[in-house]
């Protein structure tokens, strides 16, 4: 099948790529783009390892197609930190050990941001059914939940960055 | 994933054309949240993928106080419950819009789409079947519709044929006297497949009943019209005998099979369960102190 060229904005910079029918986004952010952040599970978007922001709406990228998002924006997890300074998520992640062997990582980061994008100041509950279509087989839950509640405490506070050490957590 | 055409029409004729040209191979792509996955899997084939999202008429969702609401088959799930005037007139479609598999399902997957697909256990089908919703259905010569209840004819099929294609769902304006609600059980609270949905719709004169539309999903091959215990409510007081009494009217109308979700018995218990408690439900939503759902 011929490949068409289609043209999107990844992370903030205009991409162009050439796509087949039959490829996910998945498949091209992986393998055309060299993305690999963004993770495959199960392929049937039951565990959200592959969550992207498509178009400010979070999304599996196994369920888009390749071809579907000519003109789209697109964000995954490398569009996160800025170079190699970590975002309030991401060091709450690290501060609470909100992560085991790592695969559902960048799909827990990409799924709290687009929760936190809407809601800056979520409830435990909220966070619980926003992170429900992400799993996590090393069962840390907790710890993650801990970690998106401690980034938006400082997202709020307007600290740009997370530098000092977060201490206890808010109820 | 096989090779396939993909199409991205920006018009229902344009759409219909590719139909007529490829005929039973070809499949409509609205969420892509169940085709994907069964084309991945090789249960679905086909050689032409034809994108709805960017007709416009699939993606209208416009509420007209005259005709009701127009939902387009390629609406997600998520412009349904972020939008405040259609979540005040239709709470049960939101009810059951909310429901359907996590924010990342959500926020792609169409209740067109979930009608489409013809699962029993579709969550809006109940909805939209009280809420006496209509599909509009688009072929090569002319628009034709159908009762939401007549749509699905077996488990995975449909009225649909080859050429024609689902433009959306015309919903009537329900009286400032009348509610709505989905209760669906699962054993978990997010994630999971209907073992058995409740839709109701009533419209109330204080406490009495004045009309119900009561929709079951989840047990029987289709969605199905719990007419008796619908009769039944008319002119009645919603007590908790007559409550009950509908609950075991509802049941009675169920066909449910046994399966790993859970047995026929345990089904039917639940509808009526579930059937006392969206009728509760929609009453409370239909008093004055009510905020919210």
């Amino acid at each position: 099948m011929a490949k068409t060229r289609i043209e999107a904005t990844i992370n903030g910079e205009p991409v162009e790529f050439l796509c087949e029918p039959r490829q996910s986004l998945l498949e091209v952010l992986r393998d055309v783009l060299n993305l690999t952040g963004t993770k495959e599970g199960c392929l049937t978007g039951d565990c959200g390892a592959c969550s992207v922001i498509l178009n400010g709406r979070l999304v599996c990228s196994c369920l888009v197609l390749g071809l579907e998002v000519a003109g789209a924006t697109v964000e995954t997890v490398e569009g996160l930190a800025a170079g190699t300074e970590l975002v309030p998520l991401q060091q709450a992640f690290l501060q609470q050990a909100a992560l085991q062997c790592g695969i559902c990582t960048p799909g827990f980061l990409v799924a709290a941001k687009a929760l936190l994008d809407s809601n800056p100041n979520p409830s435990e509950t909220e966070i619980r059914y926003a992170l429900a279509g992400n799993l996590c087989r090393c069962t840390g839950y907790d710890k993650i939940v801990r970690a998106v509640m401690d980034a938006a405490a400082l997202m709020r506070q307007g600290q740009g960055r997370a530098s000092s050490p977060m201490q206890g957590r808010e109820a | 994933m096989h090779e396939f055409s993909y199409h991205a029409p920006t018009s229902v004729n344009e759409a219909i054309n590719l139909l007529a040209t490829h005929g039973a191979k070809a499949r409509l792509l609205c969420g892509g949240t169940d085709l994907i996955i069964q084309m991945r899997a090789g249960t679905q084939q086909p050689s032409c993928v034809i994108d709805a999202k960017r007709i416009s008429d699939l993606r209208r969702l416009s509420l007209d106080p005259a005709t009701g609401l127009f939902l387009g088959a390629a609406v997600p799930c998520v412009e349904i419950y972020q939008n405040e005037a259609v979540a005040s007139r239709y709470p049960g479609l939101v009810d059951a819009a909310k429901l359907i598999g996590s924010v990342q399902i959500r926020d792609r997957a169409s209740v067109g789409g979930n009608l489409a697909n013809g699962s029993p256990a579709a969550d809006s089908v109940p909805a939209l079947i009280a809420l006496g919703a209509v599909a509009r259905i688009a072929g090569p010569d002319r628009e034709r519709t159908v009762p939401v209840e007549k749509f699905v004819v077996a488990p995975g099929r449909t009225v649909l044929k080859a050429d024609e294609l689902l433009v959306g769902m015309q919903i009537p304006l329900p009286p400032a006297n009348a509610s709505s609600a989905y209760l669906r059980f699962t054993p978990r609270n997010e994630m999971d497949i209907a073992v058995v949905g409740v839709g109701v719709a009533v419209k109330m004169s204080g406490e009495g009943c004045l009309e119900a539309q009561i929709a079951l999903g989840a047990v029987g091959p289709t969605q199905i019209v719990a007419k008796e215990a619908a009769t039944y409510l008319a002119g009645k007081r919603l007590d908790e005998a007559t409550l009950e009494h509908a609950g075991r009217l509802a049941a009675q109308a169920a066909t449910p099979i046994d399966d790993t979700r859970g047995t026929a018995e345990f089904r039917r218990h639940i509808v009526s369960v579930l059937t006392r408690r969206a009728l509760l439900a929609t009453a409370a939503r239909l008093r004055p102190n009510h905020s919210g759902n």
